[in-house]
């Protein structure tokens, strides 16, 4: 369990995922702003527009492998007996892969 | 007090000085949890603003009450140092603003900069 997502690759992952969370957070602002007040029927068009789907998407998997490789950080700092670790890393792996098949859900049938 | 090699260590909280680097580095830590725990709280917002037109006005009402305002200036300040002291480590992975003196600054330019950006957004919820 702990020897997942790793190293230089987990670096690299963390980096990309932090790229890609920026830019899509920044660009859901701009749009924000510059269509406020949004309306409900707006905002889901947007959502539901061409790309913007995917993109949303590909922004809830961004985040929540970074908050991966960060949380497992703290973990591994913070918790040290390997019983309570494995267990914990497993809660957070569980509970990460239940919020992202719950965001794709949300955004499928919407 | 001693390690086992000889050399001193001293770990009393309350009477270390911090250097900058640290502070902006911890707070990097404390900001990331904070980000990675409302992350659920997204996810149902976006869940209720996209159910129809009543779940949406519940999301903006209850982002409008005071507890709502201070979650986005909370928000607000999390990210800003979250995403500058994250910039800052890209930056510094590609040795721009890596030597020491330098790292000082930029550290606290990130301090600085969430600052701002939950003053920023203080003023924009009030």
């Amino acid at each position: 369990m702990t020897a997942v997502l790793t190293g230089l690759r987990a670096w690299t992952v963390q980096r990309v995922s932090a790229v890609y969370v920026l830019f899509f957070f920044l660009t859901t602002l701009v749009w924000l702003a510059v269509h406020r007040p949004v309306s409900y029927a707006q905002w889901h068009a947007w959502v539901t527009s061409g790309g913007v789907r995917p993109a949303m998407m590909l922004f809830f998997a961004a985040l929540l492998v970074h908050a991966w490789v960060g949380l497992r950080d703290v973990l591994l700092d913070y918790v040290k007996p390997l019983l309570i670790r494995a267990a914990a890393l497993g809660a957070l792996a569980l509970g990460l892969a239940g919020l992202g098949g719950w965001a794709a859900q949300i955004l499928i049938s919407a | 007090m001693t390690t086992r090699s000889g050399a001193p260590y001293f770990l009393d909280l309350f009477q270390i000085r911090f250097p900058v680097g640290a502070v902006c580095s911890i707070a990097h830590r404390i900001s990331g949890v904070i980000l990675a725990v409302s992350v659920p709280l997204l996810i149902f917002a976006l869940h209720r603003s996209l159910a129809g037109p009543e779940g949406y006005a519940t999301v903006v009402t209850t982002l409008a009450t005071v507890a709502g305002k201070a979650a986005l200036v909370l928000l607000a300040w999390a990210l800003g140092h979250h995403a500058l002291a994250g910039v800052r480590h890209i930056l510094k992975d590609m040795d721009v603003g890596a030597s020491l003196g330098s790292a000082r600054r930029t550290a606290w330019l990130a301090l600085a900069g969430g600052g701002i950006i939950a003053l920023v957004a203080a003023v924009l919820v009030l």
